[in-house]
């Protein structure tokens, strides 16, 4: 039950529970998007985007330094090197073409990170249409690179001022303008997350990560698979693309790093794996960190971007039906394993990025075997949060 | 079966009704019992108790507030039906429970609906329950338990989605007044009267009562030609602060109302 059936569940989770306000829109974008995206034209159109605008195929790095300290090979699947700096573009180019066939005329986003919402501003920019991305009070401060890289590129950048002011209560605020603005408005949502067909059409854009891996394996190693693959799950976009193409490949292991914050057990984390349970959240039935009344509760990382109480409907099914194996990241384990990457193989990641890096050393790979890390984001934007670790360490 | 009041009271033919919303345990968190008092002696028709959520997505930031304050003052699903026993106790006014599916779900399903029954609920709206899960899990368990559902229509529902609508409402009709989450703002404009009208030229079986964006005696009269009657939330919510007790607040409001 790897993907989406015809009521959009995955298993037992996904569906689309929607207030009526949002029906309209949420039905109307059901019944085209398949339709839309394999349209010869729009393939053709998305292809050339992602290659010439874009950046693609990003490469897939053999990373000889880190493998020799591992002991196993370590493949670096590099969408750092993406426009913009992160996967995030390739969902979001995907989307701003669906909204014009939708004949919508303005766009919204939530951002995290702002790796989303920078994204988005950029093909807003490119498409000539006006856009507003919602981000959460406290990751305005922790992410004011992105928050000025939006601006400059012409986004307005609307606070996000309720509940815990993170990714959560972006995400509220992006559904609430869209019930606000049903005709003229799509919602470029950053991850596979929110109601159906969200999650299945993001997961679709960012296939492209896995489809590209399949051929570049060939040629690296003449076998088209790994035997394990890693990425970090905020929402769980870039570990979608990244599984996607071997999902029902049982030889390839799926290992989901999520961020256990100051620790699982600390009361400031996000490890929803382990301290979800089943509910619902932005829509979509899925696992959530929430208190027995049904309260969903306050997420913490120190990565604005796994700062999220869910996580998509794929990976709840993917890890309850252990065919995906999640495993948690503190804070402080991101921060090292960010440094042991600059100084081992020349990449800062985005401290996202870094949670999946920190797992490699528990992911019970074989020596002899070969692991494929999604680097989904560059370091740029986590500036502060390092130079912040270097003061403290005295490098600065 | 038990005669439910919120179907008395929409079969009784009366003309104008008038209900109020609003967030349980909010102001203070003994303050549900004491609010709903007041308003069934000032004369509203019924009222519909706001169970607070973290995450209302369907809500502006009046109802935002209220449910984060009330969910800090304590209150959950279990205190909010102690207060409807309360309530019960001492008015036969309808009580229709409003609020989000994932605290149902995590309650249990038919628990939750069993308590509602037994402490005196007689309808239900729960903005985010789709259509076909309604059908297939809770309107079994509805009539076994005597509780009247009611449904949402905007101004972008289709027609044949008002139809199915229609069949599974057994309660009334909330039309959502314009494309908006809720929070009142100034007027009724001419395109919302369109919208009135056609959905009035329906001639749906069941009454409709209209909602979101009422906030007075005008925007509920002019409402109230349209439909059987109208919905007040926003409004009254912010009317609470002005008065010497919130209970005094709610009844002077609602004077107003229906004076
Ligand atoms: C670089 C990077 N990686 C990962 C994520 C997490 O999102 P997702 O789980 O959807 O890939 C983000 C989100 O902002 C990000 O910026």
């Amino acid at each position: 039950m790897t993907t989406v059936d015809e009521k959009g569940y995955y298993g037992e989770f996904g569906g689309a529970f929607v207030p009526e306000m949002l029906y309209a829109n949420v039905e109307e974008l059901r019944s085209r998007y398949l339709d839309i995206i394999y349209e010869p034209a729009f393939q053709r159109e998305f292809q050339h985007l992602l290659r010439e605008y874009a950046g693609r195929p990003t490469p897939l790095y053999l990373a000889k330094r880190l493998s020799a300290h591992y002991g196993f090979t370590i493949y670096l699947k590099r969408e750092d090197l993406l426009h913009t700096g992160a996967h995030k573009v390739n969902n979001t180019i995907g989307q701003i073409l669906v909204a014009r066939r939708l004949g919508k005329t303005r766009i919204i986003a939530e951002t995290g990170a702002g790796q989303h919402g920078v994204a988005t501003a950029t093909v807003c920019a490119l498409m000539g249409m006006p856009c507003v991305v919602y981000m959460g009070e406290v990751d305005m401060a922790r992410q004011a690179p992105n928050v000025a890289r939006m601006r400059m590129l012409g986004a307005e950048v609307r606070p996000a001022l309720s509940g815990s002011r993170t990714l959560k209560d972006a995400t509220n605020e992006a559904i609430r303008d869209w019930i606000n603005n049903p005709h003229d408005t799509h919602y470029i949502i950053g991850s596979v997350v929110g109601p159906h067909p969200f999650p299945d059409m993001v997961a679709r854009f960012q296939s492209v990560i896995s489809e590209e891996m399949k051929g570049q394996l060939e040629d690296h190693t003449g076998r088209a698979h790994p035997d394990a693959i890693i990425a970090c799950v905020g929402g769980g976009s870039n570990a979608a693309g990244a599984f996607y193409h071997y999902l029902d490949d049982e030889r390839v292991r799926l290992i989901a790093v999520e961020a256990a914050g100051k620790g699982i057990h600390s009361g400031h984390s996000a490890a929803t794996s382990i301290l979800g349970t089943k509910g619902i959240i932005h829509g979509s039935r899925t696992l959530l960190m929430q208190t027995p009344d049904g309260q969903i509760t306050e997420p913490y990382s120190i990565s604005a971007g796994l700062d999220y109480p869910g996580i998509g409907p794929l990976h709840a099914q993917l890890i309850g039906s252990g065919r995906a194996t999640a495993i948690p990241v503190t804070d402080e384990e991101a921060m090292q394993a960010a440094f042991f990457l600059a100084r081992t193989e020349g990449i800062i990641p985005a401290l996202e990025t870094a949670h999946a890096f920190a797992a490699l050393d528990r992911a019970g790979i074989a020596p002899g075997q070969t692991a494929v890390v999604n680097l989904s984001g560059r370091g740029d934007k986590d500036l502060a949060a390092y130079m912040e670790e270097m003061g403290a360490l005295k490098i600065l | 079966m038990k005669i439910n009041r919120l179907s008395t009271i929409l079969a009784s033919g009366k003309k104008n009704l008038l209900s109020i919303y609003f967030t349980a345990g909010y102001p203070a968190l003994e303050d549900t019992a004491e609010i709903a008092l007041a308003l069934a002696e000032a004369g509203a028709d019924f009222i519909e108790l706001g169970m607070p959520y973290s995450d209302p997505l369907a809500d502006g930031t009046t109802i935002q507030d209220s449910s984060q304050q009330a969910i800090a003052n304590g209150m959950t699903m279990d205190l909010l039906f102690r207060q409807v026993e309360d309530i019960r106790r001492r008015t036969d006014i309808p009580l229709v429970w409003m609020g989000y599916l994932n605290p149902v779900m995590q309650y249990g399903e038919e628990r939750f609906l069993q308590r509602c029954a037994a402490t005196g609920i007689d309808g239900l709206i729960i903005p985010d329950l789709p259509l076909h899960e309604y059908e297939a899990n809770f309107q079994p368990l509805a009539r076994q338990y005597g509780l009247l559902f009611n449904f949402l229509i905007t101004p972008q529902t289709p027609e044949p989605r008002i139809r199915e609508i229609e069949r599974l409402s057994e309660g009334f009709i909330y039309m959502v007044s314009s494309a908006a989450v809720t929070g009142a703002q100034a007027g009724i404009s001419a395109e919302q009267i369109g919208y009135f009208e056609r959905i009035g030229a329906m001639g749906l079986r069941r009454p409709r009562l209209i909602g979101f964006g009422i906030s007075d005696k005008d925007t509920f009269l002019t409402a109230c030609r349209y439909a059987d009657g109208a919905i007040i939330g926003s409004a009254f919510i912010r009317a609470l602060s002005k008065g010497s007790t919130p209970a005094a607040a709610a009844k002077s409001f609602v004077e107003t109302v229906v004076s």
